[in-house]
């Protein structure tokens, strides 16, 4: 590959992907013991764990909605999950990713149903590079979906961008460093509705709108894996309960 | 804060008095410990560790800066616990409270008193530039007794780590641990010991006694917690079975 070149000719990235492939991604469902539901992604070289507490009464009561549930996340980075250590606690940036994080959420969660309550949803990132909002909310969806919180959808999300002049999906570390721009979205796969959408850098009108189907196209098969990991996560209890009925059938 | 029935206390006093646990484990008998050295990329070290239902991920960062004007010869360690809200419908986000600052403190004495590191030996310029060592400790599921699985996190990931040295024109090299505390906790439930609580042992626990041995069974670190006491004999017995119980589970935990 030529020096410095983030897309070669024949349109293949430096760590071998075409412009429209995703970095590999593994999902589980149910990791943790203690919280109502959580989830585990690898994503590239990012892992994030997720855990979802709730329904639960929300406090300070002042906060609580008499109508419908608070949707609160909350998007921490570990101490050592970055190459400079990060100072632990919320910074402006976790800040404002936690707020459109949840403002998403809110939008599928049908939040009439648990009046004046509040769901939380954690979200640890425990090793970063590059897209770490994309993949935190892709594993929080599902670890909302494991503590059993009724949604209309799993929402998926996924950035798209702009490197060497052409627009690539999913940027990794050194495209996100070196390249034009980075859009993450967030949507609703049965409808397509956009429920997270952000940009920095710049591009034209022609290259977002091939962007944004590009992503779209691919958070529809992220949700497919995230589907998929939730039928891991139960189909082990469909088994179990599978043997419990054919030995009994047996005796 | 944590309601717990008097019958669950009742009941976990009850089986206790009688040397049994709820989990069936005999009093001295710790959960299984599993250990994953290097898990997270970004850090110096890390290691995420299982102890029976408890999970914590520790990482540890070495960054570049000025000695204490009192030490100019010496690099530092920093120990910090998060009990992130993720671990426990109990933890609340926000800046550290007494809980996880008494936490990282006693991780942070078992750590240094032992000398596991060589502090002279993270110095670059005197009185200039040392190497101080960030230990961040991350509890991700809460089920009991963080004190020795945060412990074990700790050494385990200082023996996995690697001075970036090749941030100073040098070559990265494995960082030296001279010594290998492993911190042990009793805990009492009114006048019954049971060895790594469990998270209902915990919840119900009257006192708790940590004892920090190292490798040639000398005590480094120990701290009493919670409301309750303890008696000599008490006192004894948990540190002569700590001592014990360090030497089985030290090998698990450096590897």
């Amino acid at each position: 590959m030529e020096e410095g070149k983030l897309v070669n000719d024949k349109g293949i990235r430096v760590d071998g992907r075409k412009v429209d492939e995703l970095r590999p991604i593994k999902l589980e469902a149910g990791v943790l013991n203690r919280a109502d539901g959580s989830a585990y992604i690898e994503w590239g070289e990012n892992k994030v764990l997720a855990a979802v507490y709730g329904p639960r009464e929300a406090h300070p009561r002042h906060r609580q909605d008499p109508a419908r549930a608070l949707v609160q996340c909350r998007y921490n980075m570990a101490p050592f999950s970055v190459s400079d250590r990060k100072r632990p606690g919320p910074d402006r940036r976790s800040v404002e990713i936690s707020k459109v994080v949840s403002e998403a959420f809110s939008h599928v969660v049908l939040r009439e149903l648990f009046p004046r309550a509040t769901v939380d949803v954690f979200m640890e990132v425990l090793q970063a590079s590059a897209g770490t909002r994309c993949t935190a909310l892709t594993v929080a969806a599902v670890a909302l979906a494991d503590a059993g919180i009724p949604m209309r959808d799993i929402i998926a999300s996924c950035a798209f961008g702009k490197a060497d002049g052409q627009v690539i999906l999913d940027l990794d570390k050194e495209e996100d460093n070196e390249g034009q721009a980075d859009v993450p979205i967030a949507i609703v796969p049965r409808t397509n509705e956009i429920v997270l959408l952000q940009m920095d850098g710049h591009i034209t009108k022609e290259e977002f709108d091939s962007g944004l189907k590009m992503a779209v196209d691919a958070c529809h098969r992220i949700n497919e894996m995230q589907r998929d990991a939730l039928r891991r996560r139960y189909a082990v209890t469909t088994d179990r309960h599978k043997a419990v009925k054919a030995s009994s059938e047996g005796v | 804060m944590d309601v717990v029935s008097e019958l669950l206390r009742d009941h976990i006093y009850k089986m206790a008095a009688s040397g049994k646990r709820v989990d069936g484990r005999a009093p001295e008998e710790y959960r299984e410990i599993k250990v994953r050295k290097g898990y997270a990329k970004n850090a110096e070290g890390s290691a995420r560790i299982n102890l029976g239902k408890t999970e914590v991920l520790v990482g540890v960062k070495m960054i570049l800066g000025e000695p204490y004007p009192d030490r100019p010869k010496e690099g530092s360690i920093v120990t910090t616990m998060e009990l992130i809200p993720m671990a426990s419908p109990t933890f609340e986000a926000g800046p550290p409270r007494e809980n996880a600052i008494e936490l990282a403190r006693v991780v942070d004495r078992g750590i240094r008193e032992s000398k596991t590191v060589d502090l002279g030996k993270l110095c670059i310029i005197e009185g200039e530039k040392v190497w101080i060592i960030f230990i961040d400790i991350h509890a991700l599921d809460y089920g009991g007794n963080l004190f020795d699985a945060s412990s074990f996190g700790a050494l385990a990931a200082l023996t996995n780590a690697v001075v970036p040295a090749s941030k100073i024109n040098g070559e990265d090299y494995p960082l030296e641990v001279e010594h290998h505390p492993i911190s042990i906790t009793a805990t009492k439930i009114q006048d019954v010991i049971v060895f790594d609580a469990s998270l209902d042992e915990d919840r119900v626990a009257d006192a708790r006694l940590t004892v920090a041995t190292d490798e040639n069974g000398h005590i480094r670190a120990m701290q009493k917690g919670l409301k309750g006491s303890f008696t000599l004999d008490e006192v004894d017995y948990v540190v002569k079975t700590a001592k014990k119980l360090a030497d089985e589970i030290r090998p698990k935990v450096v590897g």
